[in-house]
């Protein structure tokens, strides 16, 4: 069976810009830099951004294109059954991520509808939590389907399993050639207005302001490269399952810059739209930027509905602007995090990419239900947290370990990139691998392990959120290991006959 | 908005954004070289 393939290098570049920015890079690296010393925070997010993002882009995109397979597949072709299970774990954690991140997506579906006449009237959190979310009051129930999360959430996976059932080509390069520049545009229209309304320089200047004091903060540079590494879609074998799509003869390590730099100047953009919007609320209330300023679901869901109430007019238009950003950056994500399984499915049985996308996203869209209760956000935000920290940064940090360390690939895939690309990889890309990002990813781990073994959070159980011992343990703890031990189950069995035999080139 | 605020701003942009249109730059350049050497 012949392999898919980009139409073009610009194709798969926009690919691979879509599924890095996601909804982090509107409501996560704003309130990030903010908090970890605004100006200065940009010295360790460079650093990291150097040292520890572009190299392991560079490392994975080389792993799929070298062997040319989903995350496990190019694992197995790399060092068999040894190493066959990593890809595995990264491709469940990816399936993890899909079913909850879908539902984010149909919310911000929802209220690009709800901005229209901003049907969230003006106490816009309890419209959420109490309105729309329909949030019950014990962690850990599910309660009721919420048919108005479930009705979009059906439409992004028909959205999303529709362009993948079209193909590499057809499917994911033509949607994200719409998508990421109408993205752009948006977002610059939404950025212009921002910064031209009143009260907007007080927000730059709260977001910009360095506190160079903060850099000597160890946790600052934990936060950079925790953010980045997040941020760029590494370790959830989305870049590997990608770069297997490109012809032989691409370039590696100039896409991998061309991707890195996109997704942050992506995010510079969204800090000055995010701040001078803030800006703008706090001076209409008359408060600090530090009063209004917030991250993540509150940001998007509670903050901006209340800075489209307070605009000065076409309220509506900058409402389903923002809204409809949100949904587009969701959707380019989604599509790239579901083809992971959809790929490994596909290689592992021999089926058809249609059995596979009914299949695996078939099963997905069923399981994210769950997240469409009245309980959803509650095992949301436990199996976001829970997964990300110790599936996706875990994932990373055994697989530069893995590559450099045990199996001793990295002279060999560094032959292979400078074979085929502009710029030269030499020591700095060994280093940053083998030394810089497992020391900071190490002592990260080592430090969420600690807080989480020890009860270290300041709640009331002494857990995440302050969610019982048992919610903790089944909602959490339980997703991430099973993770895990899914992905060994997975490396157990054997390849379909087409894909067992791999000629490694010279 | 401070001085040492609009400063970060501009390092930033010309950093981050620079990158960016430097390596697209880069891209295209070797595209149009690769294109020459095919023909030839």
């Amino acid at each position: 069976m012949e392999r898919s393939q980009w139409g073009t290098r610009a194709g798969f570049i926009m690919a691979a810009v879509g599924s890095a920015i996601g909804l982090g890079n509107i409501w996560r690296f704003p309130y990030v830099a903010y908090e970890n010393g605004g100006g200065a925070f940009f010295i360790p997010y460079l650093f990291a951004l150097l040292t520890a993002g572009i190299p392991i882009l560079i490392l994975e995109f080389t792993i799929g294109h070298r062997y040319r397979g989903s995350a496990p597949l190019s694992f197995f072709r790399m060092s068999g059954k040894k190493a066959e299970w990593l890809g595995w774990w990264a491709v469940i954690v990816s399936f993890v991520i899909s079913v909850y991140y879908a539902v984010i997506i149909a919310w911000a579906m929802r209220y690009t509808i709800f901005a229209i006449n901003q049907a969230w009237g003006t106490d816009t959190e309890t419209f959420l939590f109490a309105d729309f979310l329909q949030l019950g009051d014990v962690p850990g129930q599910t309660g009721d389907i919420v048919w108005g999360i479930f009705i979009p959430l059906a439409l992004v996976w028909a959205i999303t399993l529709g362009i993948l059932l079209a193909g590499v080509k057809k499917g994911i390069e033509a949607a994200n050639r719409i998508f990421i520049p109408t993205l752009v545009v948006i977002f610059l229209i939404i950025v212009i207005r921002a910064v031209t309304l009143d009260g907007a320089m007080m927000g730059l200047n709260a977001f910009f302001e360095p506190n160079f004091d903060a850099i000597m903060d160890p946790s600052v540079w934990v936060a950079a490269y925790g953010h980045i590494f997040f941020s760029l879609s590494v370790a959830f074998a989305i870049m590997i399952t990608y770069s297997s799509y490109l012809p032989k003869k691409s370039d590696i390590t100039n896409n991998a810059f061309i991707t890195g730099f996109a997704n942050s100047s992506f995010e510079l953009l969204a800090g000055i739209g995010v701040f001078a919007a803030l800006g703008f609320m706090a001076a209409q209330s008359g408060v600090e930027v530090a009063d209004v300023a917030a991250g993540g679901v509150g940001l998007a869901f509670v903050v901006f509905p209340q800075i489209i109430n307070q605009f000065p007019g076409l309220n509506g238009l900058f409402g389903v602007l923002f809204f409809l950003s949100l949904t587009l950056a969701g959707l380019t994500s989604l599509m790239s995090i579901t083809e992971t399984y959809v790929a490994a499915i596909s290689e592992k049985f021999g089926t058809s990419r249609r059995k596979a996308v009914a299949f695996g996203g078939g099963l997905a869209a069923l399981i994210s239900i769950l997240f469409a209760t009245q309980g959803g956000l509650y095992f949301l935000d436990l199996a976001d947290y829970y997964i990300n920290q110790f599936g996706v940064a875990a994932v990373g940090l055994i697989e530069v370990v893995m590559v450099v360390w045990v199996l001793r690939k990295a002279d060999n895939l560094k032959n292979h990139a400078n074979a085929i690309s502009d710029i030269q990889l030499g020591g700095w890309w060994k280093f940053s691998l083998g030394v810089i990002t497992p020391i900071v990813l190490g002592y990260m781990m080592f430090g969420l392990l600690r807080l989480n073994i020890l009860k270290g959070f300041e709640t009331e159980t002494g857990n995440y959120e302050g969610y019982s011992d048992m919610f903790t343990l089944f909602g959490g703890v339980a997703v991430a290991a099973g993770a895990l031990i899914l992905g060994i189950l997975f490396s157990l069995g054997k390849w379909h006959k087409s894909h067992a035999q791999f000629e490694e080139e010279k | 908005m401070e001085v040492s605020a609009i400063v970060v701003m501009i390092i930033g942009m010309v950093l981050l954004w620079g990158g960016l249109a430097a390596s697209i730059f880069n891209a295209v350049r070797s595209g149009k070289k690769n294109k020459a050497d095919n023909a030839a």
